[in-house]
């Protein structure tokens, strides 16, 4: 059908014909989901009468079950930091599995740089370095750390931009060799006993904070600066970008550092919440970070998606999971279900996209 | 008005590409003026688009000289032309379907504030849209919201899109890569309505297309290239199709270019 332009209106940019955003339908959905766990808890026969979300017990100044809020959002927050630079690789057309891996290995090198000397009276037990690495002060740990994610980063995206192999390879090989690094680092052994600043960084609700803090900050970055905008270029027609004078490869390389420092960062904030570093830490991060950037729209063949939408993709991965212990479902089907309803996120989105492109 | 006492706008003299033993393109020599259209025809794998690319600087030339605007010019890649004021519309539309009118028509160049912040610059959306309004006003393009992103719009108003941004950029010199050829008929007449007003507007266009009505509609000249080398600089008025057709597949061969075929 050949749709002609002419006559079709005037110039005039009109702000009420934007299309309806797709967080929006995010966020319905978010509260879909409360009220269907609301409605198990009230209907399940083994439940007893506490609400989801609500607080039916007068326990809180407040109407709401302050107690779970909290841990819903804490329980995704670090993950969350991680699905921030993930929404960016993503929106770019890459994809990073690299990010759960490198903070084990991130929580392990800063930890090894945040040490106290003293634990107890006696010298740490669990001392990486000699002396001359106890007592640093907090900015150290956070430097080593961001530039060790720097450094991947500029790995990964050196490697895609410059060898062109796909995101895919690139960054799960960079998944094997980050989780070895976590694992020589100590030959295995946790690294513990930080100093009282390096513990105050992730203790508490800091996570929430600094998660929510970082949005607010990548939200702007994204949708208001050049960088932003040949992101979105980039994962939308690489070859359009190229043609537009875009340093195509430079700015890939820019998003992936940007990723994995992000990355690095919610190491070190899970390893001063734990007040512990082990090579085993970030075990599926990875998966639940790009679960939580797909759940909130982001578009895995690149150039659609936004921060807003992936943090409401975490608060919806935070419910699920939240809700599933709610309504006493065996953790053994929870990472099942968790699966069901990633791949629900994406057919749902394609079934809206293929909807709106035979609308047109 | 004689092409001769307007000043030139594009030369090249003996512009020559090989791709390893293929000779792609050989000693072309051509001339456009201010304000004039000029049409480039040929087969398949005459050398029109390996032409088009060297001028845009998508590709190193293997020899010979392009001087634009009054300078030798030797461009390292589509954003050295660009800036010089050589705009493209490729065969295959340069468009990201994500972005909207306005991100699209200035990809690569957009209008910033705060410019310290190197990358992280900040957008001035509000420029942009009104750049693009009059950009759009001067080519009579009519798209029904700038906001909408290009992936809802129809094939005609994408290729006026990437038109568009010719006189967003009041560039020198516009090239056409068979801007219609994906288009339906109407659309393809919309397009040439933006043709004509570039013309209006005096401003010289290098039209790549296989359309022969399209061809005789709209510009001045018409250049024919075969097996990589000008055969043929007719002014429209002294040909007609057939003419044109006999260049195109070798049963003439112009004067000048005697030793060509």
């Amino acid at each position: 059908m050949a749709q002609s332009t002419e006559g079709t209106g005037g110039l005039a940019f009109d702000k009420k014909k934007r299309t309806w955003p797709n967080e929006l339908n995010i966020f319905i959905a978010l509260l879909i989901i409360i009220a269907i766990f609301e409605t198990l808890g009230q209907t399940l026969p083994y439940m007893n009468d506490q609400s989801f979300l609500f607080d039916t017990r007068d326990r809180f100044d407040s109407i709401f079950n302050e107690a779970r809020l909290r841990i819903i959002i804490l329980q995704v927050s670090i993950i969350g930091i991680i699905a921030l630079g993930v929404t960016q690789v993503i929106i770019s057309g890459g994809i990073d599995l690299s990010s759960g891996p490198l903070v084990g290995a991130t929580a392990m090198i800063a930890m090894s740089f945040a040490q106290t000397e003293l634990v107890n009276g006696g010298l740490n037990p669990k001392a990486v370095f000699g002396p001359w690495a106890f007592d640093l002060p907090v900015l150290i740990p956070v430097i080593v750390a961001l530039a060790f994610g720097a450094l991947i980063g500029a790995i990964n995206g050196s490697l895609i931009a410059f060898t062109r192999i796909p995101p895919f390879i690139a960054t799960l090989g960079m998944f094997l060799i980050c989780r070895g690094i976590a694992q020589a680092w100590t030959r295995g052994k946790p690294v513990s006993f930080p100093t009282e600043g390096y513990a105050g960084l992730g203790s508490g609700m800091m996570p929430v904070y600094w998660f929510l803090g970082l949005a607010v900050v990548f939200h702007f970055i994204l949708k208001y600066t050049v960088y932003g905008k040949h992101t979105y270029a980039i994962g939308s027609n690489e070859d359009a970008a190229r043609m537009s004078g875009i340093n195509v490869q430079k700015h890939k390389v820019m998003v992936y550092v940007i990723a994995s420092m992000l990355a690095a960062f919610a190491a070190v904030i899970l390893s001063s919440k734990n007040l512990t570093a082990q090579s085993g830490m970030g075990i599926f991060y990875e998966l639940y970070a790009i679960a939580m950037a797909v759940i909130g729209g982001v578009s895995l063949t690149g150039g659609r998606g936004s921060v807003i939408g992936t943090v409401l993709g975490a608060m919806v991965f935070g419910v699920i999971q939240s809700g599933f212990t709610y309504v006493k479902l065996d953790a053994y089907f929870q990472l099942m279900a968790m699966g069901i309803i990633i791949i629900s996120a994406v057919v749902l989105d394609k079934v809206r996209q293929e909807r709106a492109a035979s609308r047109r | 008005m004689s092409e001769d006492t307007r000043e030139t706008i594009l030369e090249t003299r003996g512009l020559t590409k090989h791709y390893g033993g293929v000779h792609a393109l050989n000693d072309a020599d051509f001339a456009l003026a201010k304000g004039e259209h000029v049409a480039i025809m040929g087969d398949n794998g005459a050398g029109k688009s390996t032409f088009v690319r060297q001028i845009t600087g998508v590709e190193q030339r293997t020899s010979g000289t392009i001087i634009f605007d009054g300078k030798e010019v030797h461009f390292k890649g589509p954003i050295d032309s660009r800036e010089a004021g050589i705009e493209t519309v490729f065969q295959t539309l340069a468009l990201a379907d994500d972005l909207d009118v306005p991100d699209n028509l200035f990809l690569g160049r957009e209008i910033t504030k705060f410019n310290w912040l190197g990358p992280f610059r900040l957008l001035d959306y509000k420029a942009m849209r009104k750049a693009t309004l009059e950009g759009l006003e001067r080519t009579a393009v009519k798209i029904p919201n700038i906001r909408n992103t290009i992936q809802n719009m129809s094939g005609g108003q994408r290729q006026c899109v990437a038109i568009a941004r010719t006189a967003t950029f009041s560039s020198k010199l516009t090239i056409m890569d068979e801007p219609t050829a994906a288009l339906g008929v109407q659309e393809t007449a919309q397009v040439e309505n933006i043709i004509r007003t570039l013309k209006d507007n005096g401003e010289p266009l290098i039209l790549v297309s296989h359309n022969m009505r399209q061809v005789f509609d709209l510009v001045d000249r018409i250049i024919v290239f075969r097996r990589g080398r000008i055969v043929a600089n007719l002014k429209k008025e002294d040909t007609d199709g057939q003419d044109v057709v006999a260049y195109i597949t070798g049963a003439k061969t112009g004067a000048e270019y005697a030793g060509a075929a």
